[in-house]
């Protein structure tokens, strides 16, 4: 429990300067909100009125005062580019970016472990190089570009996407909300026609989000399996006449999965942040399109309030791996 | 974007335990005929180097060689489809596209180099000395580290960019801050192994300087670690000023340069005009393509254990 | 797991999907649904549902429009093209029945029938209360108002439950087209008060999320930046019954998708395409489209007459020369567009607005200006556009930039993202730009008074300041006011002559405005505000 507490003690400072750098980087934007939104006949006089009625007039630490105020009372402000709460929208989004990145992340896995198992089984033949060029060649492209390109062909040209049009085709009404997430929702509603038109309307994106993942994973489950493989304890169970199998996948995966597991958190907790572009190319409302557009509007509110998320998100997940890391293998200690 | 960062970091040694043990520096001769072997066993590596000439070659002569001016439009001649005029077709006021994917390679070449050396002189060297020195050295630059770490980093950069402006420094600037925690990272955990090895205590007991010490024993012996680094993140910074452009942030137009090229061409792909985005997409792709293989490939050269 | 208990989990899932309630339901309602309901497609969605409200966005405006009643608004014309458009010089009866304009003001009747989505009747008490907000809340409201001198509460009086009153504080000839316009738009003020608080005296938080007023359309459901459901007000008594019953509005950030989604059918109509998108589905014919050209609109390069060498007119005119007009209405608008150049003077000889200007490219003429000007070396300058508007400005600036380097002059190009576009107009710091700007009252004097105009508003980038010219544009106003048509006409040929010789402003083109359709829907017209108005439009299913 001490180390619990001195693992969380080393986060505070994290959060300290992820606010003050985030609250420096968003005033130094060189937008001006206020003439933004004073709308397209204003003068002075009114963007003066707005700029007084967004707080901007105030010097830089009043207003940072204000903001700290507001944090600790959880108010994130407003954003003005859909007029709601900040907090409102990011618990409203949230599960929309969840949703598309655990699917990625499911997708991914199921082909980045095999991959990754059968070039570590059969290094330096064929298939490991195969392995390591497809991998890599999914990180080469943009994701935007990757994303257009599937919409293209398998919308476009063959229709057999839906149209991108965000979480649900239009003519479906949202399943009651229990976890957020569409397609388990529509599942717990029993509603099997939603369920269908919520995973169809995922799987374009989540299949672009997972093509950029597969490299991590596919290396990592390599690197870990290599190094298991050639441990004491597999050349004792061949040895004693196990069949290969039984060796890779009984014995040797499950000695390999702690690293993956790791590198699973890390990259869920990145392709979150990361995910920005595949919502813009398809109208995703999750909070990475969010907070793109709000910077590009200069719109400091939710580019706090994402970033915030993201970096509690990062540090959260962080102690959890450390903490199960502690707990599956005695030997690894937490480190101050 | 920025999730390649993290194949990067994926791949790269963890810190702690898994990194390599202490090594001398092998000389130039061996490493030589050891990359031989290693371009020959490993055919994919060969073709990455090979790949990487081609590229080199590209950014030194790709101005002489272009056949057309790349930024003189020609609007008759706009929108075409290649052709043999046009090998990669022209663009929307009717510009060359393969003149401009070919001088692109010398801008795009530099935002990578520019952006790994700052960040490797900005992050190994603060990782170095908090590897080496420990201490409070060793917790503030910890401390930036993470709180780097914590921010979106895609977002992070776009928030840089958009605060500075969007000019080809402050789109590198952005790169190595982003990459800043990987690099300080592995040159903390790399330094901090080998702060009490035998040849660093051999070299204070003749009387040298910790600085000196740091300097002429410690940073050649990280090198070889930091170079894959290097490679691997030549490639994510590539992709990084792509998306940038994607969202505006990119360089100026009309400065050809992959990444803009793709996000102006991405707006073509639905009507049809798929070579204006297609050709710089796969140049930018066969880059950032042959900068993670080398990566990879280096990693063997320098760390033959490593493959076994 | 066997295979066998899988099999018959499996099935009797799939038969209770069948019959339990969740299927049957979804299909009859996407049949039923689509008959009457229309799915329209933009770029972004609302930021607020009422205009009145702090940044609210032009989608905003939108649903503002479809959602509350004004007093009066404008008729319909056909145009010769045999598109429809909203007509500048009929305003027709919305919530006022009739009115009547005297010397002193304008008296309104209100129709005793209408009531707001509440039930609650419509009263004069509730007009009078929403022109007290638009005038008193400040921002682009109040100065809307302003713009048909519409200042203060003082103006505005309920004689009693349906008569209501404006009085003048000057004449003025925009006065009652501006009550046409979606800013005096009619709340229930009854509802908004009982959402007001002590610091939100005009109940602004409420009625940003919320619809206070009585228009054809109810907000049924508003998720902030992906979509918003209308259902229709079936007691909508201000004019002819809607006929469709729902409009679900997405908001597709991608042109690509959103121009994917119409060719296939998948949504009924795509607001405010790109040129080429237009020009290639018109001539593809898969679907319907209409262009209107943007009244009182312009693109232009506009040059700051503060900042030297744009403070000679030599300077000036020399670009005018050296824009390439012709390659810019090609490339970048595929001939979608009414070209505003190469006319035969600068001199206007009738009244109609935008109008061409004189210049054309020619190279040789501009060399000789830079020169004259003592600068044939050129100089250098930096080219700025507003990056929301990208797929316009990004060409044309590369085109300018290219041209202009054949007469020596460099020009760095800028993209300024949409939030710092404005601020950079207010501050009248950017030296040299391509900008767009439209006026909603299609009057040329009203497009002079904002861009123009000494009085050095947001609009007139150039910080343009010019007494000879101010006395033409006021001159203007009171004769519009007066009704003395010959000094009007007078004194707007002679504006328009003096500021295009002048050249701070070279006019471009004036944009189309395009949408596409499925051909299955029927009645669009083309609004001045240039957002689409959901009452006229008609869906037939074959």
């Amino acid at each position: 429990m001490r180390a619990v507490a001195r693992r969380l003690a080393t986060i505070v400072p994290t959060l300290i300067g992820v606010v003050i750098v985030t609250f420096l980087l968003t005033r130094v934007l060189p937008g001006d909100p206020a003439a933004y939104f004073a709308g397209p006949t204003a003068d002075q006089a009114s963007i003066d009125q707005i700029r007084a009625a967004l707080g901007l007039d105030q010097p830089l630490p009043v207003q940072f005062a204000a903001y700290v105020k507001d944090l600790a009372t959880g108010n994130l402000g407003n954003a003005l580019s859909t007029g709601q709460p900040v907090l409102t929208e990011l618990a409203a989004r949230l599960p929309a970016s969840a949703e598309l990145t655990l699917t990625a992340l499911l997708i991914s896995m199921s082909i980045a472990i095999p991959l990754g198992i059968l070039a570590a089984v059969k290094e330096g033949s064929f298939i490991d190089h195969v392995c390591r060029v497809v991998t890599t060649a999914g990180v080469s492209l943009p994701v935007f570009f990757t994303g257009l390109l599937f919409v293209y062909v398998f919308y476009y040209l063959l229709g057999w996407a839906p149209a991108p049009v965000g979480r649900l085709d239009v003519y479906f009404t949202e399943p009651e909300r229990i976890t957020g997430f569409f397609t388990i929702d529509s599942l717990l509603a029993g509603d099997l026609e939603t369920f269908r038109a919520a995973a169809s309307q995922l799987f374009l994106p989540a299949a672009t989000l997972a093509l950029f993942s597969l490299a991590p994973i596919a290396r990592m489950t390599r690197a870990s399996m290599l190094s298991v493989l050639s441990s004491e304890f597999i050349r004792t169970a061949r040895a004693a006449g196990l069949r290969s199998r039984t060796v890779i996948l009984a014995y040797a995966f499950r000695n390999a999965m702690l690293p993956v597991v790791t590198t699973l958190g890390m990259v869920f907790s990145f392709l979150l942040g990361a995910n920005v572009l595949v919502e813009k190319v398809f109208a995703w409302p999750g909070v990475g399109s969010f907070a793109v557009e709000a910077l590009i509007q200069s719109d400091y509110a939710p580019v706090q309030g994402f970033v915030l998320a993201m970096a509690l998100l990062y540090v959260a997940l962080n102690l959890v791996i450390d903490l199960v890391y502690g707990l599956i293998d005695p030997r690894v200690r937490l480190e101050a | 974007m920025s999730n390649v960062d993290l194949s990067v970091a994926a791949a790269a040694p963890l810190p702690g335990p898994a990194a390599t043990p202490a090594r001398p520096a092998t000389g130039f001769a061996a490493a030589l005929s050891h990359a031989r072997y290693v371009a020959t066993s490993n055919p994919v590596t060969g073709f990455a180097f090979a790949l990487f000439f081609l590229i080199t070659l590209a950014a030194i002569v790709g101005p002489v060689i272009a056949p057309y001016d790349p930024l003189a439009s020609d609007t008759a001649a706009a929108l075409q489809p290649p052709s043999a005029a046009h090998w990669f077709g022209t663009d929307q006021v009717g510009r060359d596209i393969f003149s401009r994917v070919l001088v692109a390679t010398r801008l795009d070449l530099v935002i990578a180099i520019c952006s790994v050396a700052l960040v490797f002189c900005l992050g190994g060297f603060a990782g170095i000395c908090a590897g080496f020195f420990g201490g409070w050295t060793d917790r503030i630059m910890s401390r930036v580290s993470d709180t780097i770490m914590a921010f979106p980093l895609f977002v992070l950069a776009m928030g840089i960019v958009a605060a500075l402006g969007n000019t080809v420094t402050n789109i590198v600037i952005a790169t190595a801050i982003v990459n800043f925690p990987l690099y300080q990272r592995i040159a903390r955990a790399e330094a901090n192994i080998r702060r009490e090895a035998g040849f660093v205590q051999a070299a204070r007991l003749t009387g040298n300087s910790e600085m000196r010490i740091l300097l002429t024993q410690i940073l050649p012996n990280i090198m070889p670690i930091m170079a894959v680094q290097m490679s691997l993140t030549m490639g994510y910074a590539i992709l990084n000023a792509a998306g940038l452009s994607f969202i505006g942030l990119g360089v100026k137009p009309p400065t050809p340069e992959w990444g803009i090229m793709v996000a102006e061409g991405a707006g073509f792909i639905i009507s049809g005009e798929w070579w204006i985005a297609l050709f710089p997409g796969l140049a930018l792709m066969i880059a950032v393509f042959c900068f993670n293989l080398l990566g990879d490939g280096l990693r063997d050269i320098i760390d033959p254990q490593r493959r076994t | 797991m066997d295979r066998r208990a899988f099999l018959a989990s499996a099935s009797s899932a799939a038969a209770a999907g069948l019959l339990g309630s969740g299927l049957p339901w979804a299909r009859a309602f996407a049949q039923g649904a689509k008959q009457d309901t229309l799915l329209l497609i933009s770029e972004n969605g609302p930021n607020n549902l009422d205009i009145h409200g702090v940044g609210a966005n032009r989608p905003g405006y939108e649903a503002a429009w479809n959602c509350y009643d004004r007093l009066v608004t404008y008729g319909i014309k056909t145009l010769p093209d045999g598109s429809r458009s909203y007509d500048k010089d009929v305003i027709a009866p919305e919530l006022a029945e009739s009115w009547q304009a005297d010397d002193k003001g304008i008296t309104f009747k209100l129709r005793k029938d209408a009531k707001f989505h509440d039930g609650t009747p419509v009263t004069a008490a509730d007009v009078k209360w929403s022109f007290d907000r638009a005038v008193t809340v400040g921002g682009f409201p109040t100065t809307q108002m302003a713009a048909g001198s519409l200042l203060k509460p003082e103006q505005f009086s309920a004689v009693d439950d349906h008569t209501f009153r404006v009085e003048f504080v000057r004449p003025d000839a925009l006065t009652l087209p501006d009550i046409a316009v979606i800013v005096p738009a009619v709340f229930n003020s009854a509802l908004v008060k009982k959402n007001a608080t002590e610091k939100d005296p005009w109940g602004l938080d409420y009625t940003k999320n919320n619809v206070a007023g009585g228009g054809a359309f109810k907000v049924a459901k508003w998720t902030p930046g992906a979509e918003v459901v209308y259902a229709r007000y079936d007691d909508w008594k201000s004019g002819p019954l809607p006929d469709l019953k729902r409009v679900i509005w997405r908001t597709i950030p991608s042109a690509g998708n959103r121009r994917a989604l119409v060719e296939r059918g998948d949504a009924d109509v795509s607001f405010d395409l790109p040129a080429k998108d237009f020009s290639e589905m018109k001539k593809a014919g898969k679907v319907a489209v209409a262009s209107t050209p943007i009244s009182n609109g312009m693109w232009s390069i506009e040059m700051n007459v503060t900042k030297p060498p744009f403070d000679n007119v030599k300077v000036r005119q020399a670009i005018a020369y050296a824009i390439p007009y012709q390659k810019i209405m090609d490339a970048v608008l595929f001939g979608e567009a009414k070209p505003l150049f190469g006319a035969a003077s600068n001199k206007p000889d009738d009244l109609s607005w935008p109008r061409p200007a004189a210049y054309t490219t020619d190279i040789a003429k501009a060399k000789a200006l830079l020169a004259e000007a003592g600068l044939a070396e050129g100089f250098e300058t930096r080219l700025s556009f507003d990056l929301g508007q990208g797929v316009v400005g990004e060409p044309v600036a590369v085109l300018i930039q290219e041209s202009l380097a054949q007469i020596g002059i460099k020009a760095a190009i800028e993209k300024v993202p949409g939030a710092n576009w404005r601020g950079e107009m207010a501050k009248k710091s950017m030296p040299f730009m391509i900008n767009f700007f439209s006026g909603w009252l299609d009057y040329p004097e009203y497009f002079f008074f904002w861009a123009y105009h000494g009085q050095n508003a947001v609009f007139n980038t150039m910080a343009y300041k010019n007494p000879a010219l101010d006395k033409e544009v006021d001159a203007a106003r009171a004769a519009a006011a007066s009704g003395d048509k010959a000094t009007y006409e007078a004194s707007v040929k002679k504006m328009i002559e003096i500021a295009y010789d002048d050249a701070p402003r070279i006019p471009l083109f004036q944009p189309y405005l395009n949408v596409a359709m499925q051909k299955s829907i029927g009645g669009y017209a083309y609004w001045f505000h240039r957002q689409l108005d959901y009452r006229s439009l008609v869906k037939t299913v074959a």
